[in-house]
């Protein structure tokens, strides 16, 4: 399903956190409506149109003010055209917005790489004090933004094209990647929208005699840096799979903590330095990329044999 | 009409403001003094009447330096307040001074960072709908430049506020003419700026900013019954400072001794 229906679906959440809550708003850019939040308090709902420098400078200006601004905003844009605004006006100035950011990933695949959000994750990571989420499924969306209204800080969070996730129902706390299968020949470490395709990647390899370890990586910053170390420690071989260019994403991150442990290889699935001219519907694109669970089913096993 | 000895306090403050700036700018001590000039007589007004930066007798009002990079008149402000010492003065942006070269967290009264141009209407836009949704009397007053006028946000901005009322929003420009290399008009021209102002649905205002009467007067018209008010306060870049106003070199630049004992002797006549 479109990250865009669950990241407006937040709307019941958000009412229920704004009933108990005074100070929390919500900022839009011609998205909407984010019922029944839009609905219950139309006089905390601001929608500014599309102009994403504006969009985060209001932001920070209510939390400045002693408001929680909610920012819905397409992630290519409020990732990119208002980077400044976010580093300066809400990291510099920490103004602890929340901004909940669909479009994320390839899920725009069918619009053309300007819909594509592949940087998103290494852009928003490189601000100090930002959290920067990427929910694997859709309860865990929801559980995502609860846990940002509890951080002291600026927070960033993608919505891609995810998934439920059969029985998942893991505690979401920052920084912790929940291991859903265990393994002991390779370590596939996954961010949002790619946990499903690596936990049917991980049943494809069982069949092949492969055990994979299975992190769902919900929190690129703060990352688990535990669990990546303990996977270089015990299994030495890891994968990481985003919809992010392999740059400074989470294969970024991992890679930077491996060689800060120096334990292990790595192998980093996602875009590699070039933009997806191909225009087509979103599972076909996964498969070009190299993201779809045989794809990370065959790279991963190229790092066992 | 505003109370004459108002107007002769606010004069002494502008003053005490451009002394100070001179002071800054002594010693081979480089600053954005054309600006900060120009803004001396306005910033007099708000710190030293109109705003209640400290909440002493109501609502804390909010004040954005959007033109972050003439903080030099804000920390002459806060020396005149006696939040800070001049001697500060002297040292300005040296290891261990809280006084940036642009409006840092560190300085006291400082309640927004800026320096990169075009990201302070927004701000304040926020700050005035924050205020609006608790019921508060609390002003927000967000002072550009004419040259910041030149990034799009400011126009996304201007284009946003009108929609949300926000009659406690006010924005000041301080038309100056000139920006870091060349007059405005030679770099992009920004004009008829107060027909682009009205045309987004503003209040405006065009003022001299170097004329007390003119800048209370304007003020005692805030808020206007609806919608948020513009003030284009016509200035001169570098004001105080015979041989360097007016021109290019007024925008970033230190000063000789001479040029400081003459600008001075030029201010005490002025306040004779």
């Amino acid at each position: 399903m479109l990250g865009f229906v669950y990241a407006l679906s937040q709307g019941g959440v958000l009412a229920e956190m704004a009933e108990k809550n005074p100070n929390v708003v919500v900022v839009s850019q011609d998205m909407g409506p984010l019922s029944p939040f839009s609905d219950k308090f139309p006089d905390r709902f601001f929608d500014v149109g599309i102009s994403e420098g504006n969009l985060i400078g209001v932001a920070a200006g209510l939390a400045h003010a002693g408001k929680m601004p909610f920012v819905v905003g397409m992630a290519p844009f409020v990732s990119m055209r208002s980077f400044e605004q976010i580093r300066t006006d809400c990291s510099y100035n920490r103004n602890g917005i929340k901004i909940i950011a669909p479009c994320s990933g390839l899920e725009g695949g069918h619009w053309g790489a300007t819909h594509h959000a592949v940087e998103d994750l290494a852009l928003m990571r490189m601000i100090p004090g930002m959290t920067v989420l990427c929910p694997g499924d859709p309860g865990e969306g929801t559980r995502a933004v609860l846990a940002a209204a509890e951080v002291d800080g600026p927070v960033y969070i993608r919505f891609g094209y995810i998934q439920p996730i059969e029985g998942y129902a893991e505690e979401f706390v920052i920084g912790k990647a929940p291991v859903l299968r265990e393994g002991s020949d390779v370590a596939i470490l996954a961010t949002g929208a790619c946990v499903t395709e690596a936990l049917k990647a991980h049943d494809l390899l069982k069949a092949q005699g492969v055990s994979a370890r299975v992190l769902n990586m919900h929190s690129i910053k703060p990352i688990d840096r535990e669990a990546i170390e303990k996977a270089g420690e015990e299994i030495g071989r890891i994968v990481t799979v985003e919809e992010h260019f392999v740059n400074g994403g989470l294969g970024g991150a991992v890679a930077e903590i491996m060689a800060e442990a120096g334990k292990g290889r790595l192998l980093r699935l996602g875009l590699k330095d070039e933009f997806v001219m191909e225009v087509a519907p979103y599972p076909d694109i996964l498969k070009l990329v190299g993201l779809d669970a045989e794809s990370i089913a065959a790279s991963a096993k190229s790092m066992v044999a | 009409m505003p109370d004459p000895n108002l107007m002769k306090t606010l004069e002494g403050r502008a003053t005490a403001l451009r002394r100070h700036l001179l002071t800054m700018a002594s010693n081979g001590q480089l600053i954005h003094l054309g600006g900060s000039m120009s803004i001396a007589d306005l910033m007099a007004a708000l710190f030293f009447d109109f705003l209640d930066v400290e909440g002493k007798k109501g609502p804390k009002d909010h004040f954005i330096l959007s033109k972050g990079h003439c903080v030099h008149t804000m920390h002459a402000c806060l020396a005149e307040l006696g939040k800070i010492e001049a001697s500060e003065f002297t040292k300005l942006a040296q290891m261990g001074s809280r006084l940036a070269g642009h409006p840092s967290l560190k300085a006291p009264l400082v309640e927004f960072a800026t320096g990169s141009l075009g990201h302070g209407l927004s701000v304040g836009i926020g700050i005035a709908m924050a205020e609006k949704l608790n019921g508060s009397r609390s002003k927000t007053v967000v002072l550009m430049g004419d040259g910041e006028l030149q990034e799009g946000s400011v126009w996304e901005a201007a284009l946003c506020a009108p929609k949300f009322g926000l009659e406690n929003l006010l924005a000041i420009v301080d038309s100056n003419r000139f920006q870091a290399n060349a007059p405005v008009a030679d770099i992009l021209p920004i004009e008829p700026l107060e027909d682009k102002w009205r045309s987004f649905s503003w209040n405006t205002h065009v003022i001299d900013g170097h004329e007390m009467g003119s800048i209370l007067g304007v003020l005692e018209e805030f808020p206007a019954k609806k919608g948020p008010t513009v003030i284009i306060a016509n200035t001169v870049k570098g004001k105080g400072v015979p041989g360097v106003e007016g021109t290019p070199r007024a925008h970033f630049t230190s000063l000789e001794d001479h040029e400081v004992q003459e600008a001075l002797k030029g201010l005490e006549v002025e306040s004779c």
